[in-house]
């Protein structure tokens, strides 16, 4: 196996361009900071490389060795084998970024498609075609609130996830944007309305908020809080699970005007976190100030129909300093298994998948609330993860859940020290009844000890 | 040669309509938030997705169709072992907030990843977090507010970047708040010293390089500008978009940088599927340690595990530990290509592209602006063809389609006219530079009409990118 074909007529081609050796073209490299070689061993064959790999593959324990109920916004959904055949077409997978769109068609179209389904799953009218991930596209949202009307405090729910928080005061700082935090209701697990108005003036740039939000609670109040949004002047940034979507409203109809969420749910694996999928979707009128790649349709010199990047005005290649985001490799791949999921899907199936998900959350609750010991936090209607407080120390109970095979709920608070010994659960389409009952039976064993 | 297909493929709404239906609303949700309509996404049969999608990647150009090289971009052909070892449940199916003693595997990936990272580029440390390389750039600066924060030295607002930074350096400076400051480069095209030791202030943050340059030119004073960057007491910051030039033969540690990016999509072959995920992981000197983001993978006696105890860390960039998939991927080529597949990568990158550049440069029909000896990437111009026959550089491109190449990346950087920026990387054969070389000698002395109105042989001939932006058409609801 070769990876490198003019290794072995290296001297052939230098001979050609009048060249003594290999050296003579790094003479411009100073001796004084030139190595001989590096301090690392030489290299693996494929085949030891597959085995060394698979040694360290089976020191992990994945979703199918353990269960997981692990809620925090990343879990196991099942990948149809079309999704997974579509992504792997090399014609996509090893291409670069569309610039030569003559040349990359298949993928922009592709890009499109994709946008416009999102648009249509959150009722905005505009998508682009990825960020990085659900957190850094909240971190940009924010700067898009700024761009778009100057105000330079941005308010957010404190439940929200505690590095979604970090990254955003991280892009933020840079344009002098000050993140305000507002509490929840420690009955509800919603946000806390009357905190939420006197967060906001007419300064505030945008208000964040998520549904079904950390906790796994859905804020009902949308209308009243799209009314804060409004008469303070701001813009209103909602925060998405995609996949509760089938069945709740697009937050567009209850008056946002930026969407962004986590997408890796759609046909991507988990992957220890990383790929995700930023989703990122507005209403039209702020579309020259949206961050990321946006694919459009025009025509070609025979008045065909084609697709290209649009706006690239906006974009680092094109604006440099001046551009609305440095982003540039976006998460495309992960972007083209999304839209092969929801193609696969189509509407009926999204709903269907998110009911069952619902049902699931719903379920599962109410097995782990009958146990002595645990109880809802939460009086808030949940979506497929919750939070339930135990009467015990929760570390010492997913310590035993493990020895039965079983990974057991998110523990909060590290980071949320008022939920002392709560636990956030989630689940799945993938999660058998049998599963349910696996973690409740493991449940009551550890109540009793 | 490669040969696209050519379909008028209809996009999925037109190939199974679907209309705006009525349904049931479960009715255990809050009013406010039932769905009462459902979503307008076409129920399509399997058969006619999979055709659909296809279809689509037969009007792709990928690396395995043939030759891509975009400079810049380092399209090396990705080793098809590393993405089916990501693909191994034992990995993908991995949640980041498992039990630490259930993903020990995943953490000595990336615990060994790192000091692979460390050694190429001759840093002390890496954060393996940042999702590409210009995030990379990003956290870069936020160690550097960061760094001369810690040290009360709050007046540093400057970054200084040489006028053939790529468009991310200025972006991601920008982000930061931090205001830019351009240098001119010298007729050889590189850091002028005179103008960076008069630009160079107290108010200087950062200078921010790519070596070798976007021109494919060593910058052979850098030891010169890593001492007068530190001697204001700046920092000096590696773009390690153009790393797969110097692998094994020296490392940016060395030079002076104190913070690094590299590109794992480009240097360390994992593929960049149309556009990404990437992955940019950031290397700093042990000064710069403290700051980085949380949490850093380490090792006691017997177990990997994360460590959050960093009350100076600037806190997360990306949710998580950054790309695992692609971080995995990385892992994988570096094992396999060891100390010496790696120079001998960068070895032949170099190569390859002083071979075409030479043999471009003897037909005459291209020029070389500035100097002569470049590295993995060098760039062309078209300025004679545009003043003798009114072909530019982007009908160069357009009419290497129709020859079955992919097309260079054109016009960057800014400061050539009309350019062409060549990257052939190690994966190409004498035959296939051959080859690349000749179209680009036949399209110079064609008929100027048949360049211009390239390409033929494409789905669709040439775009109108501007039409795209004049009127967006960004849904199919739009349409």
């Amino acid at each position: 196996m070769r990876l490198i074909p003019n290794s072995a007529i290296k001297n052939t081609m230098l001979e050609e361009m009048g060249a003594n050796d290999i050296e003579e073209l790094f003479s411009d490299i100073p001796k004084k900071i030139g190595i001989k070689k590096l301090d690392m061993p030489r290299g693996l064959s494929q085949q030891d490389t597959e085995q060394r790999l698979r040694g360290i593959a089976n020191k992990n324990k994945s979703f199918y060795d353990i269960v997981s109920f692990l809620g925090g916004g990343i879990k196991p959904h099942y990948i149809p084998s079309v999704v997974k055949s579509i992504s792997s077409r090399a014609e996509f997978y090893t291409a670069y970024t569309p610039y030569q769109s003559e040349a990359s068609q298949g993928f922009l179209q592709a890009m499109f498609e994709y946008q416009s389904m999102i648009a249509e799953l959150t009722g905005m009218d505009i998508s682009n075609c990825s960020l990085y991930g659900g957190f850094t596209a909240l971190a940009e949202a924010a700067l898009m609130c700024t761009r778009i009307n100057r105000k330079k405090t941005f308010v957010i729910p404190q439940n929200i996830s505690w590095e979604k928080k970090s990254i955003l005061n991280n892009y933020a700082k840079g344009q002098g944007i000050e993140v305000k935090e507002v509490s929840y209701n420690i009955k509800t697990g919603k946000i806390d309305l009357e905190e939420l108005k006197k967060h906001v003036d007419e300064n505030t740039s945008g208000i964040y908020i998520e549904n079904p939000n950390f906790f796994g609670v859905f804020e009902d109040k949308v209308d009243e809080i799209s009314g804060i949004v409004k008469d303070a002047g701001s813009l209103f940034v909602v925060g998405i699970d995609p996949i509760s979507l089938g069945v709740t409203k697009s937050p567009g109809e209850y008056g946002a005007d930026i969407i962004i969420g986590e997408g890796r749910s759609f046909g991507n694996s988990m992957d220890f976190g990383g790929s995700s999928l930023g989703i990122f979707a507005c209403k039209k009128e702020h579309l020259r100030q949206m961050p990321g790649r946006i694919i459009g349709i025009t025509k070609d010199t025979d008045d065909k129909r084609a697709f290209c990047m649009a706006l690239q005005t906006r974009e680092q290649h094109i604006r440099r300093g001046r551009a609305t985001s440095n982003i540039c490799t976006n998460e495309g791949l992960c972007a083209l298994a999304a839209v092969s999921y929801l193609s696969w899907l189509g509407g009926n199936g999204l709903e269907e998948l998110s009911k069952i998900n619902f049902e699931k959350g719903q379920k599962l609750a109410e097995s782990i609330e009958l146990i002595d010991g645990f109880e809802g936090m939460f009086s808030g209607v949940h979506f497929n993860e919750f939070v339930i407080k135990c009467n015990k120390d929760v570390n010492k109970i997913n310590k035993k859940l493990l020895r039965n095979g079983i990974q057991g709920g998110l523990v909060l608070d590290t980071w949320y020290p008022e939920l002392k010994n709560c636990m956030l659960f989630g689940i799945t389409e993938l999660h058998t009844d049998a599963d349910i009952e696996k973690l409740a039976s493991a449940l009551k064993e550890v109540s009793h000890v | 040669m490669y040969r696209s297909a050519i379909y008028d493929e209809p996009l999925l709404n037109e190939l199974v309509s679907s209309k705006k239906e009525k349904i049931k609303p479960l009715g255990i949700l809050p009013d406010s938030l039932k769905r009462n309509e459902k979503i307008n996404i076409p129920d399509i049969d399997e058969t006619q997705i999979v055709r659909h999608f296809h279809h689509l990647s037969q009007m792709n150009y990928g690396i395995d169709s043939g030759i891509y090289p975009l400079g810049s971009c380092t399209m090396k052909y990705n080793p098809k072992i590393c993405g089916e070892i990501a693909s191994w449940d034992g990995f993908a199916g991995t949640n980041p907030y498992q039990d630490v003693s259930t993903i020990q595997g995943n953490l000595q990936v990336m615990f060994e990843l790192e000091r692979m990272l460390c050694e190429i580029t001759g840093m002390d440390y890496f954060s393996l977090q940042p999702a590409a390389g210009a995030q990379g750039e990003l956290l870069g600066m936020l160690l550097t507010r960061a760094y001369h924060g810690f040290n009360k030295d709050f007046e540093r607002n400057e970054i200084i970047l040489p006028d053939t930074s790529h468009g991310t350096n200025p972006a991601s400076a920008a982000m930061t708040g931090y205001k830019l400051v351009e240098l001119p480069s010298t007729k050889e095209g590189t850091v002028d010293l005179d103008v960076l030791e008069k630009t160079l202030s107290e108010k200087t943050a950062c200078f921010m390089l790519t070596n070798p340059n976007t021109l494919g030119i060593f910058e052979s004073e850098i030891l010169e500008i890593s001492k007068l960057v530190h001697d204001t007491g700046a920092l000096l910051y590696y773009d390690g978009a153009n790393m797969n030039a110097i692998m094994g033969k020296a490392r940016p540690g060395d030079m002076g940088f104190d913070i690094v990016h590299l590109n794992l999509h480009k240097t360390f072959a994992t593929p960049h599927g149309g556009g990404g995920p990437g992955s940019g992981p950031v290397g700093v000197k042990m000064k710069l340690e403290k700051f980085l983001p949380v949490p850093r993978v380490c090792k006691n006696k017997k177990d990997y595990f994360f460590d959050y105890n960093a009350p100076e860390s600037i806190g997360k960039i990306k949710g998580h530990y950054g790309n695992f998939s692609v971080l995995l991927k990385a892992y994988v080529y570096i094992l396999m290509m060891g100390r010496d597949g790696l120079r001998e990568s960068s070895e032949i990158a170099v190569l390859n592209s002083n071979y075409m550049k030479k043999k471009l440069l003897d037909s005459g029909r291209y020029e070389l602006p500035y100097k002569e000896l470049r590295k993995h990437e060098f760039v062309l111009s078209c300025e004679k063809l545009k003043q003798e026959k009114n072909v530019r550089a982007l009908d160069v491109a357009k009419r290497l389609l129709d020859y079955g190449f992919h097309p260079p990346t054109i016009y960057f950087p800014l400061i050539v006219k009309e350019a062409l920026m060549i990257e052939p990387t190690e994966s190409e054969s004498k035959e296939d530079l051959d080859r690349y070389v000749d179209a680009l000698i036949k399209i110079a002395d064609e008929k100027p009409e048949i360049v211009k109105n390239a390409p033929n042989n494409t789905p669709v001939k040439r775009v109108d990118d501007v039409g795209a932006t004049k009127k967006p058409i960004l849904t199919w609801n739009m349409i």
